[in-house]
């Protein structure tokens, strides 16, 4: 067995310091270490997006990236993205438009759809469109997840609040 | 067929009109937990301290197995167990096999003496870790003898050829002939017979989670339990406890969410005997979950691989006679569901149409692949791509538009229940309607003077334009049917639920099945309680009971999971409103048949001021029991086992197979394409879809299941392929060089729905998850060729790579560009 390294990591605000293999992926340190299981795994091989997590502000493939390469870097996952019991206004977009079906693609295609909107927070839907293709999604055909995001755009340029939407029938 | 003498179909039924919730878009009640990334699928479930197990697979194609060497494995940092396939076969039994003859190809959990694909696993290891188990793999030494590979379906079946499993003495794993009908007169008399040769190459469901189980040993009850995203659930968990060599009442399993399953998790047997038979070695619990390349490469569940032989009778007016269908299917080195995947073909075989009689012959080629086991369609979509391939083959030959072939022989709306010559049921539709809906919704016609205007630009435009079936709600019976003996009954594939009304009046309902991979089980059942018993359907709370003490269910697959929920949660609605309407009685001192039930409870007829609601019958029963009637009991909980409603023998002789698939959808898919004929690519510019599957209960929840199998179409149609080399290398092997359609491939679908609902099921639902994938294939095709007519192109072999579309193009020898 190798040497292990201390590796220091904020993770969804909150800062952690542990000893890692330098073989040890951050997908593996993210569910299995902090027990932050939200950041699912799908291809392996860094084609499929399922992994997706935000490090200093950037998507990466947590599936291809060594937990020593996020070494005293930001990274924020799925779990950091609602407030407490609310939801982010994506994830309410999602829930309403049905962004999801199986909802494993869903954490790392939130979080690519996040970086998108930090990026251009007025985007077009063929700039959303192009820019979720990146991920992977098996069971949507995608339509439903450009129309949350689109529809979560404006309502991140108001900084609305993440509120508990209730149930019915949508518009 | 006139001389069939058939069962009744089921009683009629009468739909309530003023839905409340049946029918609206909620929001789905499963997917908070989802978007806070806490679905809890297999993989969230390990704890600290379960052991990892990893399996070796097979580099050869097809080799006999001289030795294996474990001791330097077994010696590695962190190992636990070294299992060799020899080993496990004394450990373990063969796994379930749908026949024929399962002992003369006999499957198990590891290869023993031979492996027979690429990816076969030969032993497994046990570590403390997946890194460690990895590492372990690496230092088992396994010397193999070469053998011949064989990977074309009809060498495979030629004499002469290596055989995969010697006690067969063949590689032919099932031969059958059909004849549904007169076809000698049909075909006599027809004025054109329209020939195709067809090759529909293997994709696969490919979700984005693999399959896993983690099992549990307990030595000192001798008790297994297991938590997995597969095994589709009570009714069939023997076929596990069976390989696993474990009493049934000493086997518990509880089902998690899947990430994504479209067929490929359905019964998945292995991963489970795997960490089961390690766990109980160990006494410790084990986790076996896939990595994609184990998931791509030894997964048994690769789709459809078929070469088909077709022969339409045709006459002159366009009327569809008879045809004649000769397919070999290419179902790899083992053959766990039979030809099941036939059955599904059969069920729907003449399509839309009144053809009246059917040959229908399928020979299972074994050859060194992965084996097939199920993917959306479960090979009903291939023969609805044959049949609208020759279909369109035979307007092109007679000068017809392909709407007006079609509308010519559309089964008419009048002449339901309509048995078709296989003798299967479609129970309700309007062809016609959604045709017409289709051609409007996609703009036909626009798209037509759009397509002649491009085409003097040099532009290839093509218009597609399927009609197709969508089956729903199997009856197992097409698993047995193809065999004289044993003769088995009838089956019935049941589907049960729980409703509790507890103290406070909240309900909570119980399923049975591993329902979820990405359906919505739990909205469905959620808008059907609040149906009967007028509450939010966000207040239903939904639990999923494990194997042990469950009542009997089968799980979703073909499409059937809705309509079947939907009749267990009316059964036990009713059980709950009859006990529910006694004690209401006693308490106010009325007849029972002096109330109704209004708005959440039971009023006196027409005096809705003297009531009770549910919420205050339930208080009363749960708190105040010696209040009523000695009968009525405690508390306010009911079940109902629901049986397939309409499913019947097949005939001795096979001239009929009787009713197993009756609740018929019908798609019209019209995407419009644009074909590079330079480069073989191929790009969608506009898709409309339009289905009917019968009553709707979340109308967007069905749309999206229509674009997320229409985007596993166009990845069947132009993408996906495993493709096996000569040598019996499988070439694709991850999601680098296995293509699946990105948001970019997949365009923008305008959707339709028609409603015509099923006369025999609740609310007149029909299934229609696995839809969008049993058209899309067909409709790309015929766009295609409609695209490349003027070049006299014509494409007859999906997927259409560019590979595949230069070659043909070329080979017309009427191509401008590259090549």
């Amino acid at each position: 067995m190798t040497e292990l390294q201390d590796v220091t990591l904020t993770v969804n605000g909150r800062r952690y310091t542990l000893a890692v293999e330098p073989r040890r992926l951050l997908v593996d340190v993210l569910r299995d270490d902090l027990g932050l299981v939200g950041t699912h795994i799908g291809c392996e091989h860094g084609v499929c997006g399922t992994c997706t997590v935000l490090v200093d502000g950037a998507s990466i493939r947590s599936c291809t990236t060594l937990a020593v390469q996020a070494d005293g870097r930001t990274v924020r996952t799925v779990e950091g993205l609602g407030d407490g019991a609310g939801l982010h206004p994506l994830q309410e977009e999602f829930w309403d438009k049905q962004g999801l079906q199986c909802g494993y693609c869903t954490p790392g295609m939130l979080m690519r759809a996040l970086e998108i909107l930090e990026q251009d927070p007025d985007p077009t839907p063929e700039r959303v469109r192009e820019g979720i293709a990146s991920n992977l999604c098996r069971c949507t055909g995608y339509q439903y997840i450009v129309e949350a995001v689109m529809a979560a755009a404006p309502r991140m340029r108001l900084a609305a609040p993440a509120t508990q939407p209730t149930t019915g029938a949508q518009a | 067929m006139t001389a069939v003498e058939r069962p009744a179909p089921p009683p009629v039924r009468t739909h309530k009109e003023d839905r409340r919730w049946v029918g609206k878009s909620i929001r789905k009640v499963e997917d908070p937990k989802f978007l806070r990334g806490r679905g809890g699928y297999v993989a969230d479930l390990v704890r600290p301290g379960t052991l990892h197990a990893a399996v070796l697979r097979s580099p050869m194609p097809h080799a006999r197995i001289l030795s294996i060497e474990t001791a330097a494995a077994e010696a590695a940092p962190g190992v636990h167990l070294v299992v060799t396939g020899a080993q496990a076969a004394e450990l373990t039994g063969p796994l379930p096999d749908f026949g024929p003859d399962p002992t003369k190809h006999t499957w198990r959990c590891l290869a023993v003496d031979k492996v027979r694909y690429v990816g076969e696993g030969v032993a497994v290891v046990v570590a403390d870790d997946r890194y460690l188990a990895e590492d372990a793999l690496q230092l088992i030494e396994v010397e193999y003898d070469p053998l011949p590979p064989v990977t074309d379906p009809e060498a495979a079946l030629r004499p002469g050829a290596a055989l995969l499993h010697e006690a067969l003495e063949s590689n032919c794993a099932y031969d059958r002939q059909f004849t549904f009908g007169d076809v000698a007169r049909d075909f006599a008399e027809a004025d054109v017979v329209v020939r195709d040769r067809l090759r529909w190459h293997r994709s696969g469901g490919q979700p984005l989670e693999t399959v896993g189980a983690i099992a549990d040993f307990d030595p000192a009850t001798e008790k297994l339990t297991v938590h997995t995203n597969s095994l589709s659930f009570t009714s069939y968990m023997f076929m596990a406890a069976g390989a696993l060599g474990i009493p049934m009442n000493k086997f518990d399993v509880h089902q998690v969410p899947a990430g994504g399953s479209f067929g490929s998790k359905l019964f998945v047997t292995k991963p489970t005997v795997i960490a089961g038979m390690c766990s109980r070695i160990l006494g410790r619990p084990v986790v076996y979950l896939e990595d994609r390349v184990d998931n791509m490469s030894n997964c048994d569940h690769h789709g459809s691989d078929r070469v088909y032989d077709v022969e339409l009778a045709v006459m002159r007016d366009g009327t569809l006679r008879s045809i004649t269908i000769d397919t070999i299917d290419d179902y790899g080195a083992y053959i766990q569901f039979g030809v099941g995947h036939h059955g599904n073909a059969l069920a729907q075989v003449t399509g839309p149409y009144t053809i009246g009689s059917v040959q229908y012959r399928v020979r299972a080629a074994l050859t060194n692949k992965n084996q097939q086991g199920a993917y959306r369609g479960f090979g009903s979509e291939v023969n609805n791509w044959m049949l609208e391939q020759v279909v369109d083959k035979a307007a092109r030959e007679l000068g017809m538009d392909a709407a007006e072939i079609r509308r010519r022989n559309f089964i008419p709306p009048e002449a339901f229940p309509y048995f078709i010559p296989s003798g299967n049921v479609y129970d309700s539709g309007d062809y016609a309607t959604v045709l017409e809906k289709a051609l409007e919704l996609g703009e036909y016609d626009r798209w037509r003077a759009e397509q002649a205007r491009l085409r003097e630009e040099g532009r290839y435009i093509g218009i597609g334009l399927i009609s197709a079936q969508e089956r729903s709600v199997f009856s197992a019976t097409e698993f047995w049917f193809w065999f004289d003996e044993p003769n088995a009954p009838v089956t019935s594939s049941p589907e049960s639920v729980t409703l509790g009304v507890d103290a406070t009046g909240t309900i909570t309902a119980t399923l049975y099945s591993c329902a979820f991979w990405g359906n919505s089980p739990e909205t469905m059942v959620a808008q059907l309680v609040a149906e009967e018993f007028d509450c939010d359907p966000h207040s239903v709370s939904i639990i999923y009971h494990g194997l042990s003490g469950g009542l009997p269910a089968t799980g979703p697959g073909g499409s059937r999971t809705t309509v079947m929920l939907a009749g267990a949660v009316e059964g036990a609605s009713a059980k709950i409103k009859a006990k529910a309407r006694r004690a209401a009685a006693h308490l106010m001192e009325v007849d029972p048949e002096d109330l109704e039930w209004a708005e959440g409870g039971f009023q006196v007829r027409g005096v809705p001021d003297q009531r009770k609601g549910l919420d205050e019958i339930a208080a009363m029963l749960h708190m105040f029991k010696h209040s009523f009637p000695e009968d009525l009991e405690s508390g306010l909980e009911e079940s109902k086992v629901y049986d397939h409603p309409y499913t019947t023998m097949p005939a001795p002789d096979r001239s009929d197979l009787g009713v197993f698939y009756p609740f018929m959808g019908n798609a019209c898919h019209v995407p419009v394409v644009e074909v590079d004929v330079a480069t073989g690519e191929v790009r969608i510019l506009a898709y409309a879809a339009v289905h009917d599957c019968g009553t709707l209960v979340n109308p967007r929840s069905l749309a999206g299941h229509i674009v997320g199998g229409t985007a596993q179409g166009i990845g069947t149609a132009l993408y996906e392929e495993f493709v096996y080399d000569d040598e019996g290398q499988l070439v694709t092997s991850s999601f680098l060089d296995y293509s699946i359609p990105t948001a970019m491939e997949v365009p923008e679908l305008r959707i339709g729905h028609v409603e015509t609902p099923s006369p025999y099921t609740p609310h007149g639902i029909k299934g229609g998850g696995e839809g969008g994938r049993m058209m899309a294939p067909a409709a790309l095709n015929a766009a295609v060729n409609d695209a490349l007519a003027p070049l006299g192109v014509r494409v007859t072999e999906l997927p259409m790579t560019p590979d595949r579309l230069r070659a043909a193009i070329r080979e017309a020898g009427a191509a401008p560009g590259r090549g």
